[in-house]
């Protein structure tokens, strides 16, 4: 005990003294949440839109106003051919062209099918694939309001619709992407920080000598892990208090769940972090190798864990590879307590595969270690 | 009683033999001087005595305790520093010495005490406040020397201590070393500087991984077979050349500084009347020579 509780001194000691780590690992958080929480959005508005109506005739406006109240398309800029239609889009002005042919009023007077071209900027996926189901959408909408206008003009009763399917967005109605985005970058940041920082706190003892020093004294491996782990566990918290502070004052995160329980099961994740840290830090030489391999956890971690990317859309094979990643786990149950606000009763698979996690590592990391230079 | 103890200790990375069977025996209160030039097993022999490399072959033991299956038990009883004085810089003078009073759980009182001494043997007393990294070759040494023995231990391990320290510390750190042994510690100390060689109880050479001489100083000195003379001269090179030339039967000669030594038989000496010349008695030096070059059969014993 005594000697886990010098240790513990010493850390945060060696921590107080350095100032600069100790702001990076306090102001990395919200640094990172404000720059993901703005900039990132995955639900593409406002794209810029060039508009050739070559009819100029109401039922094109009319059309065009049912664009522009979607809110997913400005029409920024009119066009006089096809060719500057071609140019907007090839400059990147416009990201959308949209294309009125001359008879386009004609044909829904004479009731006919009335063509109009949406010409979408696909280099951009994800702001295309938004374009392309909003002009559906409203291509559907107006044709169902045209149709029924007929039918009444001709005399029988507004008709009902065959399908109705009625849609509920649940626990992010209105799709704000921050609710989405949050609770994952403070899992990233703590991946990073908690990763990064116990990788290096080995490791750089055994560059500066200290480690063969402290081999030499009666201290148990286990002491030794615990005493670089339990410093960090602390600045874990700080880290995930300041970012869901952040999260609920500037993005008006939802809190659905208990937040007691999302501190409880935070301590799993957090320690998972650590012991893959030290699980680096244990198998290095360097502190260069520890960042190196540190980083060659956190492209996955970023990419499969579904903080980005749904991992329903992922090939099994990555999916499993996601599976291993304390990550992924996390993210299922920020989500799980702040958007939708459940319970414990359906965490449990997360936090027994997190727990799994911790086991396996640290055992391999004291296994690893055994107090022994070479 | 014997202190320390090892059969046939031996370490190897991968083909390499870096400890090749070495034997010792260290007296209880005793200073063993453990000497050979750099890379020749001093380190990786010190290291398997204190738990931190394991041996591959052979067998030790320290108080009784086998190096290998009470490792930990071990580690209780020994004070080890190496050469880089494993302090840590970000910590200051005090904070380093109640880490590793904490590490070897001195209670509360017995750390106060012992910090105190420490702190007044290493000459720290006002600067227990400053930050490690400030601190010069030959405080770190005896700060390091301080954290190490903190918890009193009856045998200390010292890996060169004395490098990159100036004389005067040098000195400063003999004489704590001189106390400890008084006190009935038993201490185990390599280095290359054979002045400090001269103080130790006994002596160990160490050349390639083997132990080549063990012995007390005296001892080692007198097993020279012949005369040491010492022939000051301008050039010695040049000396050296000449004598190789007349074929005067020597059994070794090396330059020495601005002299040149030579190991001749009793009945030999008169060739060296033509030179102004005396008899010496053999330094460790001299001694360290002959048993390298009988090592590597340069010269026939």
């Amino acid at each position: 005990m005594r000697r886990l509780r010098a240790l513990l001194i010493k850390e945060f000691i060696q921590m107080k003294r350095d100032r600069l780590t100790f702001a990076m690992m306090v102001g990395l958080p919200i640094i990172q949440l404000l720059v993901f929480g703005f900039a990132i959005n995955t639900d593409v508005k406002h794209l810029s839109t060039v508009v050739f109506d070559q009819s100029l005739q109401q039922e094109g406006r009319d059309l065009l106003s049912a664009f522009t109240a979607s809110d997913y398309f400005d029409i920024k800029y009119t066009a006089g051919s096809y060719q500057q239609v071609n140019d907007y889009i090839e400059q990147g002005k416009a990201k959308v062209g949209i294309i009125i042919p001359p008879d386009f009023s004609d044909n829904i007077k004479h009731g006919r099918s009335a063509s109009v071209q949406v010409i979408v900027d696909a280099s951009d996926s994800m702001a295309a694939s938004s374009a392309i189901s909003t002009a559906q959408l409203i291509g559907q909408l107006k044709s169902e309001e045209i149709l029924v206008q007929r039918l009444q003009a001709a005399g029988s009763q507004k008709p009902s619709r065959p399908y109705d399917i009625r849609i509920r967005p649940w626990y992010n109605p209105d799709f704000v992407s921050a609710f989405y985005m949050v609770p994952g970058i403070l899992g990233v940041v703590l991946t990073m920080t908690m990763v990064m920082i116990t990788s290096m706190a080995i490791v750089r003892e055994r560059e500066r000598g200290t480690l063969e020093q402290l081999i030499v004294t009666p201290l148990k491996t286990y002491e030794l892990i615990l005493g670089k782990i339990i410093p960090y566990i602390f600045v874990g918290y700080v880290q995930v208090t300041l970012a869901l502070c952040v999260g609920i004052v500037v993005f008006d995160l939802p809190m659905q769940g208990s937040l007691p329980l999302l501190y409880s099961l935070t301590s799993l994740f957090i320690i998972a972090s650590l012991a893959l840290g030290i699980l680096i830090s244990t198998i290095t030489k360097t502190q260069m190798q520890a960042m190196q391999l540190s980083f060659f956890i956190f492209l996955p971690s970023i990419l499969l864990s579904g903080f980005m990317f749904p991992r329903d859309a992922m090939p099994e094979f990555f999916q499993l590879l996601g599976n291993l990643l304390p990550l992924t786990y996390y993210l299922e149950i920020m989500r799980g307590i702040i958007l939708k606000g459940i319970g414990i009763n359906f965490l449990w698979p997360q936090v027994m595969a997190l727990i799994a996690f911790i086991i396996a590592v640290l055992s391999v990391s004291i296994i690893k270690f055994q107090k022994k230079l070479a | 009683m014997i202190a320390v103890e090892t059969h046939d200790l031996t370490c190897k990375f991968g083909d390499f033999t870096a400890v090749n069977a070495v034997n010792l025996r260290i007296e209880k209160g005793s200073i063993y001087g453990f000497l050979g030039p750099n890379g020749s097993g001093k380190s990786t022999t010190i290291r398997m005595l204190c738990g931190i490399l394991e041996p591959t072959g052979g067998s030790g033991s320290i108080l009784g305790l086998d190096i290998k299956h009470d490792a930990e038990e071990i580690k209780k009883h020994i004070g080890y520093m190496s050469q880089k004085f494993s302090l840590y810089d970000d910590l200051t003078v005090k904070e380093n010495l109640d880490f590793y009073a904490g590490m070897y759980s001195l209670s509360r009182q017995q750390s106060k005490v012992r910090i105190d001494e420490m702190l007044a043997m290493s000459g720290l007393e006002d600067r227990r406040g400053e930050l490690a990294a400030n601190l010069s070759g030959g405080w770190k040494q005896r700060l390091a020397l301080g954290c190490s023995i903190l918890h009193d231990p009856p045998i200390l391990f010292l890996d060169e201590p004395t490098g990159g320290v100036d004389p005067k510390s040098r000195r400063m750190f003999w004489d704590i070393i001189y106390n400890l042994a008084a006190k009935g510690t038993t201490i185990m100390v390599t280095t290359h500087f054979m002045d400090e060689a001269e103080h130790c109880d006994a002596i160990g050479f160490i050349f390639e991984g083997s132990l080549i001489a063990d012995d007390h100083p005296a001892n080692l000195k007198q097993s020279i077979p012949g005369i040491v003379l010492e022939i000051p001269h301008a050039q010695p090179i040049s000396l050296l050349e000449e004598l190789a030339k007349s074929n005067t039967p020597v059994l070794d000669s090396y330059p020495f500084g601005t002299s040149v030594h030579v190991l001749v038989t009793q009945q030999n000496q008169h060739y060296f009347n033509a030179y102004p010349h005396q008899i010496i008695t053999p330094s460790l030096e001299d001694v360290f020579v002959h048993y390298v070059k009988t090592q590597r059969k340069e010269l026939r014993p």
